[in-house]
């Protein structure tokens, strides 16, 4: 095994508000190896957004605190650094791209000097070097006509094409690790298929480790190597992917499989499976497995006692976060 | 079978006119819907499926008469209904009802769920206030929500809560037709089973149709007993839910089949990825609109439009080629 490049330990993120305290993440540990796809999934609510946020430090300010745990990137504690040195690790080591490419790019500059602006912010290029990078970049994410397209604002691009514009931003810097928070919930399939294909196309080019961030579990089977699953603000599962698909352990993700109406269980039924209720409130200090409630495995145990992530036994690699972890493996 | 459908839509167009300029001059229009034609039977689900800006969801609210066609004729219940004056439209729509994609902007914040869904039944049935207050529980119960969700207001349920209360509000009247509009769109997956389960058991009690309009093939391959696909305004493949899925014949249905990522790292298959975004709905490619994204394009697709033709069983498709 290779150092991990980034490793999160213990991260506790809680946002404080008029009507309390949400626990959006709640002791998550997770890292990412060296070039490695990793997809972190769960509905809305579960912290997989604020978890990226929090490895950025782009929190918003005053609101959200993260008030436990560490984050190691290449051996060194993100969180304790100044707000100077941060800025030399986002955008430039660490990049992200977000769901919305319209509302995180500025409307009133050229993409191409929003391209060149982290090369020369980070790099300290010239502007004419900077400006050479960027067409580089976006003939890198296939955007026909590079060298005209630079003199374009975002308004000017279709949904797809800022997409790939942010792509091209994101990696300018070369950076070690691409976080992609759902890049490709706003598109439309056939544009989601050609942003996908590039996206994994590019890390193979530049070696980015990609942390995946989505709700959907096909984009995940189709380009993540390793998986972490969340439910309210707790990691509940972890696994290569092909194991999770195969045999997945937590009574959640496996009800999350089954509620697809496109997957292998979903096709051909006439009432898809169902997980009851709705996600707990974040605002309430969960007791027990924050699953229970919902969980068709409950057990009186489960409703006091917060479960750990321990290993499920000959699938190295392979945890969840049930207390009930042996019969639902035999069910 | 010669069972009267319920709707049927010939030749609907809806084409919008683009203004420019300080005297707002018409410069172009937009035809969001060119030529669509299809019928529903009694109980039937049929779901329209596209992506943005293939005019599905123009479609919906042109069958409600939320907005009125350039041309073409809807026939409702043996009525057509597409010059209807607003009276007696007014009258047709208790048995022709919607369901929004959005929960959060489709109910209004400051009435409770038990005027919400009260409000068509106070508007149309006329009801001694006992017997909609009773109505109105019976709906509540009906999708799952319980009786005292009545005295509840909007924020305090949640997505999948709220896209019940749309659809009891369109079951209060006991229409015939529902039209739903991208209904599970905005819910998260485990919710979306909840909403398309009781969707499916509705439909099966009550005799419902739906218009079923949704980006999502998983969720149509689901609910459709048939499919119609549209690309810029115009169907290029209907038919039975089993013949599109098994057997598409047009390159963009198979295209749109192929990009749908699939749950299960194991599956192997070959995805068609399309070059390019769709084209403006303004200046819509001559010929065959698909052309300019059609890895099978040749000279004819660039001037001459395909008519829909047949394929084998109840299945109809428009493409010069022999897929």
């Amino acid at each position: 095994m290779t150092a991990p490049l980034l490793e999160v330990q213990n991260l506790s993120t809680h946002f404080f508000t008029e009507d309390g305290v949400t626990r959006a993440v709640d002791g998550l540990s997770l890292s990412i190896s060296p070039h490695e796809t990793v997809g972190i999934v769960g509905e809305s609510g579960c912290g997989k957004t604020v978890t990226a946020l929090s490895i950025l430090r782009l929190l918003p300010p005053r609101m959200g605190r993260i008030i436990g745990g560490r984050i190691l990137f290449e051996g060194t504690d993100l969180l304790t650094l100044s707000e100077r040195q941060m800025r030399d690790v986002r955008g430039n080591r660490i990049a992200m791209i977000f769901q919305e490419p319209m509302t995180s790019l500025n409307p009133v500059l050229t993409v191409g000097h929003q391209i060149a602006e982290s090369v020369r912010i980070h790099r300290g290029a010239s502007r004419a070097a900077a400006r050479m990078r960027a067409r580089e970049m976006l003939e890198m994410v296939k955007i026909p006509d590079a060298a005209r397209r630079l003199e374009d604002y975002p308004h000017q691009f279709s949904g797809g094409m800022r997409q790939r514009v942010m792509i091209a931003m994101a990696l300018a810097c070369d950076p070690k690790i691409l976080i992609a928070d759902e890049p490709t919930t706003a598109l439309d399939v056939t544009i989601q298929a050609q942003v996908l294909k590039l996206m994994l196309e590019l890390k193979g080019k530049t070696g980015a480790a990609i942390v995946l961030i989505t709700h959907d579990l096909g984009i995940v089977a189709e380009t993540c190597q390793r998986v972490v699953v969340m439910y309210a603000g707790r990691k509940v599962e972890e696994a290569p992917v092909a194991e999770l698909f195969a045999r997945p352990a937590h009574p959640y993700t496996r009800g999350l499989l089954t509620s697809i109406a496109r997957g292998k269980a979903g096709v051909g039924r006439k009432r898809l499976h169902e997980i009851p209720g709705i996600v707990p409130s974040l605002r309430d200090p969960i007791q027990g497995c924050a699953f229970a409630a919902r969980c068709p495995f409950a057990a009186m145990r489960c409703r006091s006692e917060a479960p750990e992530l321990s290993p499920v036994a000959g699938q190295p690699g392979h945890t969840a976060a049930c207390l009930r972890l042996s019969t639902v493996l035999a069910s | 079978m010669s069972i009267e459908p319920i709707l049927r839509v010939s030749d609907l167009a809806k084409h919008f006119p683009v203004r420019r300029g300080l005297l707002q001059r018409t410069v172009g229009k937009i035809k969001a819907v060119d030529g669509v034609s299809f019928s529903l039977l009694a109980g039937e689900t049929l779901c329209l499926v596209g992506e943005s800006g293939c005019g599905k969801s123009t479609v919906g609210r042109l069958i409600l008469r939320l907005i009125d066609p350039t041309s073409g004729t809807i026939t409702f219940n043996g009525e057509n209904i597409s010059a209807l004056p607003r009276k007696q439209m007014r009258c047709t729509r208790k048995s022709l009802q919607i369901v929004f994609q959005d929960p959060y902007a489709s109910l209004n914040p400051r009435l409770t769920a038990g005027t919400i869904i009260g409000e068509p039944l106070e508007n149309f049935a006329r009801l001694p206030r006992s017997q909609r207050e009773a109505r109105v529980k019976e709906l509540l119960f009906r999708v799952g929500l319980g009786a005292e969700a009545a005295h509840k207001y909007p924020f305090e349920f949640s997505g999948g809560q709220r896209q019940r209360l749309g659809i009891a509000r369109a079951l209060a009247l006991s229409p015939l037709l529902i039209v739903a509009d991208e209904p599970v769109s905005a819910l998260d997956v485990s919710v979306q089973a909840q909403v398309l389960n009781l969707m499916t058991d509705l439909k099966a009690e009550l005799g419902l149709a739906y218009l079923f309009i949704s980006h999502d093939l998983g969720v149509v391959e689901h609910m459709a007993d048939r499919v119609a696909v549209m690309y810029l305004g115009r169907i290029v493949e209907i038919g039975n839910r089993q013949h599109i899925f098994s057997h598409p014949r047009h390159p963009y249905t198979r295209a749109l089949i192929s990009a749908q990522p699939l749950p299960d790292p194991q599956a192997k298959r070959e995805r068609i990825v399309l070059e390019g975004d769709v084209p403006s709905a303004l200046t819509p490619p001559s010929g065959c609109h698909f052309h300019t994204r059609c890895p099978f394009a040749f000279a004819r697709c660039r001037s001459e439009y395909p008519a829909l033709r047949e394929a084998d069983g109840a299945h109809q498709f428009a493409c010069h080629l022999d897929l």
